[in-house]
Order: C-alpha cells, then structure tokens, then sequence
C-alpha cells in the first residue's frame, strides 16, 4: 500500500467508525426520551417521594397497626390497601380489591427485606424495613393472584406465598358498607 | 515475556477450581428445585448452596481471572518483568485465605445471606471478613498495575501504552473504586453488627451502597473478555483490530459511564425518590454505548481476517471465517450471548418494563447469560489462548475445545431461556423449591425441567473444560515463542495523551459517582429513625 492509499482508508475507517458512533449515541438518546415519555406522560414514574416507619412499633400504633390492615373503600370511590410482610408471610395473606378501581397499595415490612409481586401485572415492589412503599395499582379482569414474596428473606422464603383476589365493583361495595378493613383470608 | 508463569497458573487453577466447585453447586441447585428432584425437603442446605455459589462466583473467580490475565498482560505487553512479585503472591494468598474463611460458615449455614448480603439479615462474621480479605487482596493487585505501567513510563517516556495494558489497568482502576461501596457497607454497616458491636442497621442505606458496588461490578468481569475480543481474537484468528482508537474509547468509557449507574438495582425500593431512579436509568442506557462500539469494532476486525482469507461479498466472507479455530468460536457464541443478554438488559434499565420482571428469574437468566455467558466464555477461550505460553506444552485436543465450547453455549441457552420465560409469568427468583401441585405454578414444570436438563450440560462443560487444562499441563513441550497481541490496521504512531493516560477518566468517574449518589446516600445517612433491629441467620 502507498502512503496516499494508506491515508485514504485510515479517513474511510475513521469515517465509518464516527457514523456508527453516531448511530449509537441516537439509539440510546431515543431510549432515554422514550423512558423520560413514557414516565411522565402515562405517569408511571416510581415512588416520588421517601417515607419512613419504625418497623418496631408497626404492630403497637400508627397506619400499620394489625387493626388497619387490608382494603378500605375510600370516600372518593378508591381504594387503599395497606400490608406488611413478615418471615415467612404477608399480613393480610390474602387481599381483597375490586376490579376497574384506582388502588394504592401502602406496604412495609417489620423485619427483613421482602418483596410483592402480583403475578400476571406489573405489580411490583420491595418492602425495606424501616420505609413505607407505596404502588399504584388497577386490574382489568376479575379472578385469583398468586402474589409471592419475591425476595430472598431467610430460610423460609420459598413458602411466602400471597394471594390477590379481584371481584366485581357492586360485591366490594356491599361488603365495604359494614365498615373496617377487608380481606378474604378464611372466605 | 512471561516470567512468572507459577503466579499466573496459580492465580488461574485456583480460580478454576473454586468455579469447578460452584459449577457443580449450581447444577445441583435447578436439580432440586426442578419437578424432577423434589427430594428435599431441608431449603436450608438450597440456601447455604445459592451462598457459596454466588460468592465464589461474583467476587473469587471473575478477581482471580482477571488478576491472574493481568499479571500476564503487563508483562507480555510491557515486556518488563513484574514488579512486586512477592506482593503478588501475598495477594493470591489473602484471597485463599479470605475464600476459605468465607466458606466455612456458609457451610455450616451461619451465613445463608446470599452473595448480595442482605441486612437486616446478618450472617457470621467470619463470612464477612473473608469476602473482604479477598477485597483486599485484589486491592494488592490493583496497585501493581499502575505500580508496572508508571515503572514502564519511566523507561519509554513519551511512548504509547500498549492496547492491552492501557485497558488492564482501566478495568483495575474500575474494580478498586467500585468495591469501595460494598466496602462502605460491610465496614460502616455489616461488621459491626456481626461483631456484636450493635443491633441495627439501616437496610435501606445499605441496599444503596451495595447498589454502588453491584453493577460496576459486572463491568469488571466484563473486562478481560473485551481484552480478549480487542487483543487476542484478531491475532488467533489472522486479522487485525479495525480501530485501535475505537477500543481505548470503549474502555475509559466503561471506566467512566459503568460507575453510577447502580441505583437501576433499587427502581422497586421504597428508599430512594423517583429523581435519582431516572437519572441512573438514563446513565444505564448510556453504558451501552462502548459495547455498541466495541460489536461494530470487532465485527469488522474480524471481518479484515476473512477478507485476508479470501472472503468476498457482503455476507459471504463469514463463511471464510476460521470456524474450526476455538477463539472464532468462542468469539461466535459470545457475541450471541451478550446480544440476548444486552437485550434483556435495555429491558431492565427501563423503569417501566423493569415492573413487570424486577425480581423474577427473568433476572437470574440475564445475568448469567451476560456473565455465565458471554463473559465466561471467554475466560475459557483467554486461558486455552495462554495456556501454551505458561506451560511451555501445547493443546492439542482441538477437537475436545470445540465440543467443550458448544456444550457451554447450548448448555446457557438451554438453562436462560426458560428462566425468561418463567420470569415474565411472574415466577420469583431465589427459592429454594416450588409447589407445582399447585395449577398456577404448574405450566412452568416443563421450563424449569429445561433449565436443570442446561444446568447439567454446563456442568458436562466445565468438566471438560477442567480436564483439557489439566492434560495440557502434561501435554508434550512446545515452544510456543513470545505472547503476542493483536496489533491495529492502522497501529497508532501517537496516542493524544487523555488516550494514553488515565487520570482524566478516573477523575470523571468520582465525580460522576458522588453526583449520582452523593445525594442519596447523605440524604439516608441523615434521616433519623431508619436503623432496623438486625435479624441474626441461624441464631434461632
Ligand atoms: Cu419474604
């Protein structure tokens, strides 16, 4: 090769290399605006905002006192589920949600770190001793949901198993008028 | 120049051995927890099992492969005999020691805690000093890198860093400051509640700094085989890297863009806000830029081989590729791997898509497509690759590599596959057994059957990989002549100094690190009442 040949490929390899890098560099700019659109314009961005709890005093008063757990039909029509997690199951172990409802799920966890996961949905989020996580939620179709813890929490990990039953709006409600906090454990 | 070739064998039969012994836990491990071997009935020993097969595989072989190929690369490269040998040595036998520390409480199940540690839960101490007596010991490592590039300087003032050594010392240079998170943890955090020093801990805080070490990690083990892709595959193959330029950005941009990226680990943790999560997602989407480059880079390096061959065409020059040479093989099935796995991967940087598979044995197969995967299997191909050089004794069962190669790669598709399958209908990671009486879980039976029928073809692989090393080491004498690295095209005459150099780049990735999780961290650090009481393993 002459020396002008060898100038001449050096540009042409230098050339193609900076189209490729600049090929690379669109991909991952679409990729960031695509996350940034889809966060806020279907509102799906992560917890905002950090709350704490001190996991032991949970069972002795505030939002997660035994009493307080499980669904509540709230004023405006939707509705709250509040939750914990504990070695080796969630409390309540089966939760109880009308479909076509706006839901939060509050949840924390009073000893180790666990995790909620609703099989089927895109439900899922780490409980953190110590942190409150909130989640929201809406199912499209009636029926049963396996939810299992779905970090490792300890020896008894693979028996954390969860349950989500959604049933119809007007059932939800008639069951709500008694008042309290619903569950279906032991229905 | 290899001269000390014992440090080196040690360094790499160590690391081979311990992987042996994690390769069989491993496969074990889909055995059990598969519906064809539901014997057991004690999740304790699964857990113990998960423990050690993740240490040993997260921090002692991917450390000890990548020192061991270092040694060897600031030798051959610099040709210059290494400097600090006795330190040397003391660093492999810290991380013996620290490796042998560590599993004696997993076995004894006091430190079921999983690689990842997971405090509150808190496991022996014993566990804890030996993960960072291996730390440490790799720390050793990370100073004679620079130590024997600043002596090589010295002597060549004004020189050009070879390739190989400019992208070593990254990679080390990467690995000391990512540690560092996970150090934070143990040392502030962990130990002193192991030792009894006190009863809480914030797991939130914790979870962060592990967070800092956990991806950059992964960048670490990713190294040595992007040396071996820029370095070794176009010289074993007859072709030459496209752009020697090209590589040494993909590697200052690993070193910069790897580092604070972390915080994707949390996006389903209650302890940081939705800001940080974005931003460490936007920086993940990033970090896929120099393994962007470095596909392109090596496709057409390997493309000059096949042309030097007499390949023609658009497509029909890889059919003039030399298919039957274990490194174009092992270069082959790499690229696949790292293909689905980087696919995976720009799945999880999302928030949004992450939701749907945060947690479920989509994870377990990505990462061990990525790391069992694409990384490892070029581990094998470096240590074939060096084997001659340090034995003085030639490979010569060609045929066994190829098969050992293929075993490997269909034996990781086999077993990742159906993980991502299982993982998008919800089936969580990290159990030891699970119910498939029960008709929600059963449809997954036949993809968790599959991943065990892979576990044991890995395993069939590693034996053989095992077996080809140690026949080597009795294999006929050759003189296998002087270690070479690939050389570039166009092989740069001068290098502008912020591409000889690293100083820049190392700059860059602390302050990079402490924007991105200077924030959170101060923000835990000070939040009163988040110190959780500890949860002690096996105290019951
Ligand atoms: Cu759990």
């Amino acid at each position: 090769m002459s020396a002008e040949d060898t100038h001449r490929s050096v540009e042409v390899a230098a050339r193609v290399e900076r189209r490729w890098a600049a090929i690379a560099v669109i991909i991952i700019v679409g990729m960031a605006l695509l996350a940034a659109f889809a966060g806020i314009h279907q509102a799906t961005m992560p917890q905002p905002r950090v709350e704490t709890t001190d996991p032991s005093r949970i069972h002795l008063s505030g939002e997660f006192v035994e009493s307080n757990l499980g669904s509540v039909l709230e004023t405006n029509g939707n509705v709250t589920v509040r939750a914990i997690g504990q070695q080796y199951s969630f409390t309540p172990a089966c939760i109880v949600v009308p479909v076509d409802t706006p839901i939060t799920l509050r949840a924390t966890s009073a000893d180790v770190v666990h995790g909620i996961l609703i099989q089927g949905t895109n439900v899922n989020t780490m409980l953190v001793p110590g942190y409150v996580s909130e989640q929201l939620m809406r199912f499209t179709r009636t029926g049963d949901y396996l939810m299992p813890c779905q970090e490792f929490c300890s020896f008894g990990h693979e028996g954390m198993w969860g349950k989500v039953k959604v049933i119809d709006k007007t059932d939800f409600a008639n069951r709500a008028k008694s008042g309290g906090r619903l569950s279906c454990v032991g229905q | 120049m290899l001269v000390n070739r014992k440090l080196i064998l040690a360094h790499f039969w160590f690391a081979f051995a311990v992987f042996g012994v994690a390769l069989t836990l491993g496969a074990w491990q889909m055995f059990i927890r598969s519906p064809i071997g539901t014997w057991l009935s004690n999740p304790e020993l699964y857990y113990r099992s998960l423990t050690a097969h993740g240490t040993v595989m997260g921090y002692v072989f991917p450390t000890l492969v990548a020192m061991g190929f270092g040694y060897a690369i600031s030798e051959s490269a610099l040709e210059q005999r290494l400097v600090g040998v006795r330190w040397a040595w003391t660093g492999f036998w810290l991380i013996v020691l620290g490796s042998v520390m560590a599993m004696i409480p997993i076995a004894l199940g006091r430190a079921s805690v999983l690689y990842t540690f997971y405090p509150p839960l808190i496991g022996n101490l014993f566990y804890y000093l030996g993960v960072v007596l291996v730390v440490v010991g790799s720390w050793i490592w990370v100073a004679l890198m620079s130590i024997n590039l600043r002596v090589w300087r010295k002597a060549h003032p004004g020189a050009t860093v070879p390739l190989a050594m400019y992208a070593n010392v990254a990679g080390s240079y990467l690995w000391a400051w990512t540690a560092v998170g996970a150090a934070l943890e143990l040392l502030l955090q962990i130990i002193p509640v192991a030792a009894g020093l006190k009863n809480t801990i914030d797991a939130g805080l914790a979870r962060i700094f592990f967070s800092w070490t956990l991806h950059a990690i992964v960048y670490f083990w990713l190294v040595p085989t992007y040396i071996a892709y820029y370095t070794i595959v176009p010289r074993a193959i007859g072709g030459r890297v496209y752009s020697d330029t090209m590589a040494r950005i993909a590697f200052i941009l690993f070193l910069v863009v790897a580092m604070p990226i972390g915080i994707h680990h949390t996006f389903a943790d209650p302890q940081v806000g939705a800001g940080f999560k974005f931003i460490h997602s936007a920086f993940t989407a990033l970090v896929a830029l120099p393994t962007l480059l470095t596909v392109f880079t090596i496709c057409a390096s390997v493309e000059i081989a096949a042309r030097l061959r007499g390949g023609r065409g658009m497509f029909g020059w890889i059919r003039a590729l030399p298919w039957d040479n274990p490194m174009m093989l092992a270069l082959a099935f790499s690229f696949v791997m790292l293909g689905f796995g980087g696919a995976g991967g720009l799945i999880n940087m999302s928030y949004q898509l992450d939701a749907s598979i945060h947690n479920t044995q989509w994870i377990t197969g990505h990462f061990h497509l990525i790391f069992g995967g694409a990384i490892v299997i070029m581990y094998f191909a470096i240590a074939y690759d060096l084997w001659p050089h340090l034995t003085g004794r030639e490979l010569i069962d060609l045929r066994l590599i190829r098969t050992q190669l293929w075993f490997w790669f269909v034996g990781m598709i086999v077993t990742t596959f159906p993980w991502h399958w299982v993982g998008i209908l919800g089936m969580p990671r990290r159990m030891a057994y699970f119910d498939f009486g029960d008709p929600a879980i059963a449809p997954q039976a036949l993809s968790v059957t599959f991943s065990a029928i892979g576990g044991f073809i890995l395993l069939t692989s590693g034996i053989m990989f095992i077996v080809i090393l140690a026949r080597g080491m009795r294999a006929p004498q050759a003189d296998a002549g002087a270690y070479r690295f690939a050389v570039a095209v166009h092989q740069p005459t001068t290098v502008p100094v912020a591409l000889n150099t690293h100083a820049l780049w190392v700059a860059l990735m602390i302050a990079l690190t402490i924007t991105n999780y200077g924030y959170p961290i101060l923000n835990l650090a000070t939040t009163a009442g988040t110190s959780v009481p500890a949860v002690y393993v096996g105290a019951q």
